[in-house]
């Protein structure tokens, strides 16, 4: 291993193609751990945008008025807005209000920016989500719920066991498109300092002034990650397609 | 593979009772939205009215906040209208410059891809992706720092303004959308309409520009449109690489003013000059894809 690090120090110096990320151990942990960033923050905005998209679609489906028009309100204001704006919107607006008193007597904030970070990304994607699903839960005929009423399923278990599997095989393709999305997205928690992979990045350049190749692995990087992520949703998405259903 | 076998025992293609007409819907607005790379803009006119409550709520905010002799809040904002006008009309230049470039380079790519040579065709390919998959804000970075400053040309040196450096920026992506909406387009003209025009004795580049492209056309406007609007609302992000666009300026009037509470109001003004360029766009995509929804 310890060879391969010096092969890329010896690059630099004949060439100067600078890849301080792999002979720099400092840089490569720091590199490392921007790349998990990503990941985890996009791992966890995948899983909570669609639990968000499920509970909303339910919630729209619901037979009080206040609760279908909190779900309508919601999914309008962050489908709408930029969500630059409101990543600020929860940092800076909400997150200065929650603080607590340290031991030395300075304002702590209770909520880190990597939650504020997975908060407002979570809940911008569940916005979409949310539509997704719905359309995907009002193709499913009235016919089919019946039946399943009249073997005896509840509310609650028809919506889990009968009307979600089909609904999610119907939606699956306008929810990939969103959650490629997310991932492109995640970017810019860059704004609030969360270190994920472009932040990380812009600190190693500045440090080993490598900008070219630091932009080259980061756009690459990128590249690579999500189009992994198209690659294996969209073998996914033929999986587990409808016969004889789309395009 | 068993999977695909089982599929293709089946008699009639489906074993499920007809699907609602939510079905089709979604699956065609997922068709769309994956041509143009992102989601349909669908503003109403009570999103317009929002953001006129929330820059009526800023503007009392400011005015309670005002000292008694400052000039009134609105009064405030006229005087700066012009330069945030300017400012704005900066941004629609730089969505118009990246707009025609983008297309301009996304179309070649587009037909590029679905060339007969597997070279090109996979060339294009990985290029479209390759930009596509790429995050807006990593692109512009990538062009703002790494496109020199001035060019020296036959002895003559040029300078890039940043302006230039970032509309480029913006230009890549649109440009692999674009390439992107040309290909889905014409894969999704029927082969039946390829087979009837070789049965008359097109060529192929007859049969393209003749037959597959005007029909093409009506399928790529609505997503074309779509990009445009997002695009325009994108020329935003070129305010953090230091382009003196809307978004710059409004900071800077702000602190100009140095006055406390502006920020809500001025910044829901911004936002609702945005919204009265991009809901016509965004109505008139809308009523577009339904028009030409029929012909599916």
């Amino acid at each position: 291993m310890q060879s391969l690090w010096d092969w890329f120090r010896a690059l630099n110096d004949a060439t100067g193609i600078n890849l301080t990320i792999l002979y720099d151990s400092f840089d490569r942990r720091r590199f490392v751990s921007g790349f998990l960033m990503t990941l985890r923050l996009a791992a966890i905005c995948i899983v909570a945008s669609v639990l968000i998209g499920i509970a909303g679609a339910w919630l729209q489906g619901s037979r009080l008025r206040l609760t279908r028009s909190l779900v309508h309100w919601y999914i309008q204001f962050f489908r709408n807005t930029p969500p630059l704006v409101q990543i600020y919107f929860f940092y800076f607006g909400i997150g200065s209000l929650l603080t607590t008193t340290s031991a030395s007597g300075s304002a702590v904030p209770v909520v880190s920016n990597v939650m504020w970070a997975i908060v407002s990304l979570s809940f911008f994607a569940g916005a979409f989500n949310v539509e997704i699903f719905r359309s995907g839960v009002e193709a499913i005929p009235k016919t089919t719920i019946e039946a399943a009423e009249s073997l005896g399923f509840s509310r609650t278990r028809t919506y889990l066991f009968i009307v979600l599997p089909l609904a999610f095989r119907i939606s699956l393709p306008a929810l990939n498109n969103n959650l490629v999305n997310l991932v492109k997205t995640t970017t810019l928690a860059y704004a609030i300092a969360v270190p994920e992979m472009l932040y990380v990045s812009s600190q190693i350049w500045s440090d080993a002034l490598n900008v070219p190749v630091m932009m080259n692995v980061l756009l690459f990087s990128y590249f690579l990650l999500v189009g992994f992520l198209v690659w294996v949703m969209h073998r996914w998405e033929r999986a587990i397609k409808l016969p004889g259903f789309g395009t | 593979m068993s999977r695909r076998r089982w599929n293709q025992e089946l008699p009639q293609g489906t074993d499920l009772p007809v699907l609602m007409p939510s079905a089709t819907r979604i699956a065609r607005s997922a068709t769309v939205e994956r041509m143009s790379g992102f989601f349909m803009l669908r503003l109403q006119p009570a999103h317009g009215a929002a953001l006129l409550l929330l820059f009526l709520i800023g503007c009392g905010v400011a005015q309670a906040q005002a000292e008694p002799g400052h000039p009134s809040i609105l009064v405030t904002i006229w005087k700066w209208t012009p330069l945030l006008l300017g400012g704005f009309l900066f941004n629609l230049a730089i969505s118009a410059v990246a707009m025609t470039f983008g297309t301009l380079a996304g179309m070649f790519l587009g037909f590029a891809q679905i060339s007969l040579l597997p070279p090109i065709r996979k060339g294009a390919w990985f290029t479209t992706h390759f930009f596509r998959n790429a995050p807006w804000l990593v692109l512009l970075f990538y062009c703002m720092f790494l496109l020199p400053f001035q060019v020296t040309v036959f002895g003559i040196t040029v300078p890039i303004p940043d302006w230039i450096k970032a509309t480029l920026g913006l230009a890549l992506p649109v440009m692999a959308n674009v390439s992107e909406i040309v290909r889905g387009a014409v894969q999704s003209i029927p082969t039946a309409q390829w087979e009837s025009a070789a049965s008359l004795a097109f060529n192929r580049r007859q049969t393209m520009w003749m037959i597959i492209v005007p029909q093409c056309i009506k399928r790529m406007l609505p997503p074309w449109m779509n990009l445009y609007a997002i695009l325009t609302m994108a020329t935003v992000l070129t305010s953090i690489v230091g382009v003196a666009e809307m978004m710059t300026l409004t900071g800077r009037v702000l602190s100009a003013e140095s006055r406390p509470g502006l920020l809500l109001a001025f910044y829901s003004y911004v936002l609702f000059w945005f919204f009265l360029y991009c809901y016509p766009i965004a109505r008139w995509t809308v009523r577009l894809e339904a028009k030409y929804a029929v012909n599916h």
